[in-house]
């Protein structure tokens, strides 16, 4: 870099920084510049961003630590999620409402989520080097598995329960009476007319992050880092490696869990059976468009991951839909998400190797 | 080279196959299911879908792994298929030339998928995962945007109602299985789409004939080690790139074929479902991510299907639920897969340990404690 005038230093960023994620971040750019002129409200629009932004970030958060440790991006998300449709359903059967109910989702995926996330971990550590396909089918294997016990297992709250037959749950279960928004809606300050400031949901992804940052700067998470950027100098220092990868998964898997809550919560809904499945590829795409690489992951990367990409998905639909008078958003999403993580994997990192 | 043959060896080498049969061959007489019907859908289904799982077995043969990205060739047939419906060409003449549309544009898409892969090194499959998804962004902008706007299409009947894109369902009228019933034969009430079987067994012939050929010695060496290979002046990106070519021209005439049986085309899904199918497949007729044969193909697609075919029955009878047994099969198919991936992972890792520990003159593999047995079984076979 000897001439390092300001045109050296900005090609040298963006090629750092990837040059596909500065192309979509000038694309979301874009769309709020366009927004006002095709009819769209930029403070609407924007209110449903930090919106959704609260609703998918500590999901994305909990791929975090497992980047960290080296096993990659977590495609066996749902694992986690399975463990939070367990806390919520239970918290529902028993009655549970309001803040009380929210909580006591929380308490009672986290047994669940910490057994999961255990056995899974013991798992991948078996399967060095192939994680990330064994991950996915792990969780394809136990999203369609639960979907056989939310049939069998005896939940009996009719708001739960399937209303002929008395048995098995429904699809989609609201949270109308539960917690539905109470995140969202907590200490939420409206702003002129149509920016609602979404406080409460903001609030707990930076209690979340906190926890997460804490955790990272705390010794296990050091170690976690270092056995992620070299196994054997970590081995050399004395950190098991496999116990190192396993505390990554267990923590993933409990933020998943949470992250599910916090969704559901702002959805409205719990959604069972097969709506898992593919639940991993949004936060891991939201990640990779945060800057990180398979390998390497910091809150940073969550956060502007998370805005940009819920932007996109905000304002594609109706910015887009207004300027070609069709519906492309589909696309633009399935392209954005999916050539990010292309891009990510096929990227060599310095990390990696 | 040769080692004493152990039950347990056979027991742990097949562990997949052996859950599989036990599990629907108890599911069998729960269905209640007349034997024949089970025949006849068995025979049909070899004819439908085999040719697609036969795509897999290049890249694994290349160290690939399961190539998750044959879903791009699936499009490409799919492809042709609109176009010959389009131009109403029927009968066996419409799938030859769906075949010559589809061809070209799947070696294309081969083409690329194979430099994507090989900027991917290591993690083939999950990378071959995303970019069937990631194409199917491309295929659907292209069938839903492009098809009627920029390319034309002459037939009404397929076209959407707003004057551009392909409908969601397609009637394949002019071609529904006309390859099955080119050459009818019946042997006691069993019908067999012998036509299907014929090209089958060209395909058979060609993948043996290719194995012995220049490139097909080149590619099993390639999956051996890319460093070796190298060395010795194989060109090791080509070869890797030609395996997924040919992986994905194959799976465009497979999923062409799998389409003419089922006689109508969900436009924008049919592809998603066929590498997972195919995966399943194989890997239920014993392949693993490093090795798979001609067998492997035939044994799976009996398997798998067997039981996509009496589970849900059984589930029905079982728990009063078909649910159950659909989610049942799912859930045993995604399990399978998991578990042909572990495994064939576990035992590299325990041969590489041993193979470390033999370097260190054995007396320092005392650490990690490799799990011995199947590190010993495997050190025969994996190679």
């Amino acid at each position: 870099m000897t001439d390092a005038g300001i045109k050296g230093r900005l090609v040298s960023a963006v090629r750092d920084f990837g040059w596909p994620r500065v192309i979509i971040f000038i694309f979301v750019v874009l769309l709020f510049l366009a927004a006002p002129f095709v009819g769209v409200s930029v403070s609407a629009s924007l209110s449903d961003v930090l919106n959704r932004f609260g609703q998918n970030a500590v999901m994305v958060l909990a791929l975090v630590p497992m980047m960290q440790a080296g096993a990659g991006l977590n495609f066996g998300l749902p694992v986690g999620i399975i463990a939070g449709l367990l806390g919520a359903t239970l918290a529902v059967q028993f009655g549970l409402t309001g803040w009380v109910g929210f909580l006591a989702a929380i308490v009672l995926c986290l047994p669940f989520a910490i057994g999961f996330g255990w056995l899974y971990g013991r798992l991948l550590n078996k399967v060095k080097g192939e994680e990330m396909t064994i991950a996915m089918y792990v969780g394809f294997a136990g999203v369609t598995f639960m979907s056989i016990m939310w049939i069998i297992l005896p939940y009996t709250s009719p708001n739960m329960v399937w209303g002929y037959a008395g048995t098995g749950l429904r699809t989609t279960i609201t949270l109308d009476g539960y917690w539905t928004r109470i995140l969202n809606d907590f200490l939420a300050v409206r702003i002129g007319q149509f920016f609602i400031f979404p406080t409460g949901v903001l609030l707990f992804f930076g209690l979340a992050a906190l926890g997460m940052r804490l955790f990272m700067r705390s010794r296990t998470g050091t170690a976690i880092t270092a056995v992620g950027s070299n196994p054997d100098f970590a081995r050399a220092g004395g950190v098991s490696a496999d116990r190192m990868r396993t505390i990554s998964v267990v923590v993933s898997t409990v933020y998943g869990a949470i992250g599910i809550l916090v969704y559901q919560q702002s959805f409205g809904f719990i959604q069972l059976y097969n709506a898992p499945l593919y639940m991993a590829m949004p936060a891991v795409a939201a990640i990779l468009l945060g800057g990180a690489s398979v390998n390497k992951a910091s809150l940073v990367n969550v956060m502007v991951g998370t805005f940009l990409f819920q932007s996109i998905l905000t304002m594609t639909p109706s910015v887009i839909n207004s300027i070609l008078q069709t519906d492309m958003s589909e696309v633009i999403r399935i392209l954005v998400s999916n050539g990010m993580i292309i891009y990510a994997l096929t990227r060599k990192s310095k990390v990696t190797k | 080279m040769k080692k004493p043959i152990l039950l347990r060896t056979i027991f742990a080498d097949n562990l997949v196959v052996v859950i599989f049969l036990v599990i629907t061959a108890a599911a069998v007489p729960v269905s209640g299911l007349p034997l024949l019907s089970i025949a006849q859908e068995i025979v049909t289904r070899i004819g439908r879908n085999a040719f697609l799982v036969f795509s897999l077995i290049l890249p694994i043969m290349a160290g690939m792994g399961i190539n998750f990205g044959m879903v791009l060739g699936a499009m490409a047939g799919q492809i042709g298929l609109i176009f010959a419906v389009d131009w109403n060409i029927v009968g066996v003449p419409g799938l030859i030339f769906a075949s010559m549309i589809g061809v070209p544009i799947a070696a294309l898409l081969g083409w690329m998928a194979g430099e994507v892969l090989n900027r991917a090194r290591g993690r083939e499959m999950v990378t071959g995962f995303i970019l069937a998804f990631l194409m199917d962004g491309v295929y659907q902008f292209v069938v839903l945007y492009l098809m009627g706007f920029i390319i034309p299409l002459h037939s009404i009947t397929i076209k959407l109602s707003r004057g551009y894109g392909v409908r969601n369902t397609l009637n394949l009228d002019a071609v529904r299985q006309t390859l099955d019933r080119l050459i009818p034969l019946k042997i006691g009430g069993l019908t067999f789409p012998i036509a299907n079987y014929l090209v089958m067994a060209v395909l058979c012939i060609f993948i043996v004939w290719f194995r012995k050929t220049k490139l097909g010695q080149d590619m099993r060496a390639v999956g051996q080690n890319q460093v070796v290979s190298h060395a010795a002046g194989i060109p090791v990106e080509r070869t890797r790139i030609l395996a997924i070519v040919i992986s994905t021209i194959f799976a465009c005439i497979g999923q062409i074929i799998f389409l003419q049986n089922m006689g109508n085309m969900a436009t924008y899904n049919a592809h998603k479902q066929t590498g997972f199918f195919a995966a399943a497949a194989i890997l239920v007729g014993g392949a693993s991510i490093a090795k798979a044969t001609i067998p492997n193909v035939f044994v799976g697609v009996v398997l798998l299907h067997l039981m996509y075919i009496v589970v849900p029955r059984a589930g029905t009878n079982l728990f009063g639920s078909a649910m159950i047994g659909e989610f049942f099969r799912d859930a045993f198919s995604y399990g399978v897969i998991a578990l042909a991936l572990v495994l064939h992972a576990w035992r590299k890792r325990a041969n590489a340990d041993s193979a470390r520990s033999g370097l260190r003159g054995g007396a320092a593999g005392n650490r990690t404690e490799p799990p011995a047995t199947i590190a010993a079984a495997d050190a025969g076979a994996g190679k």
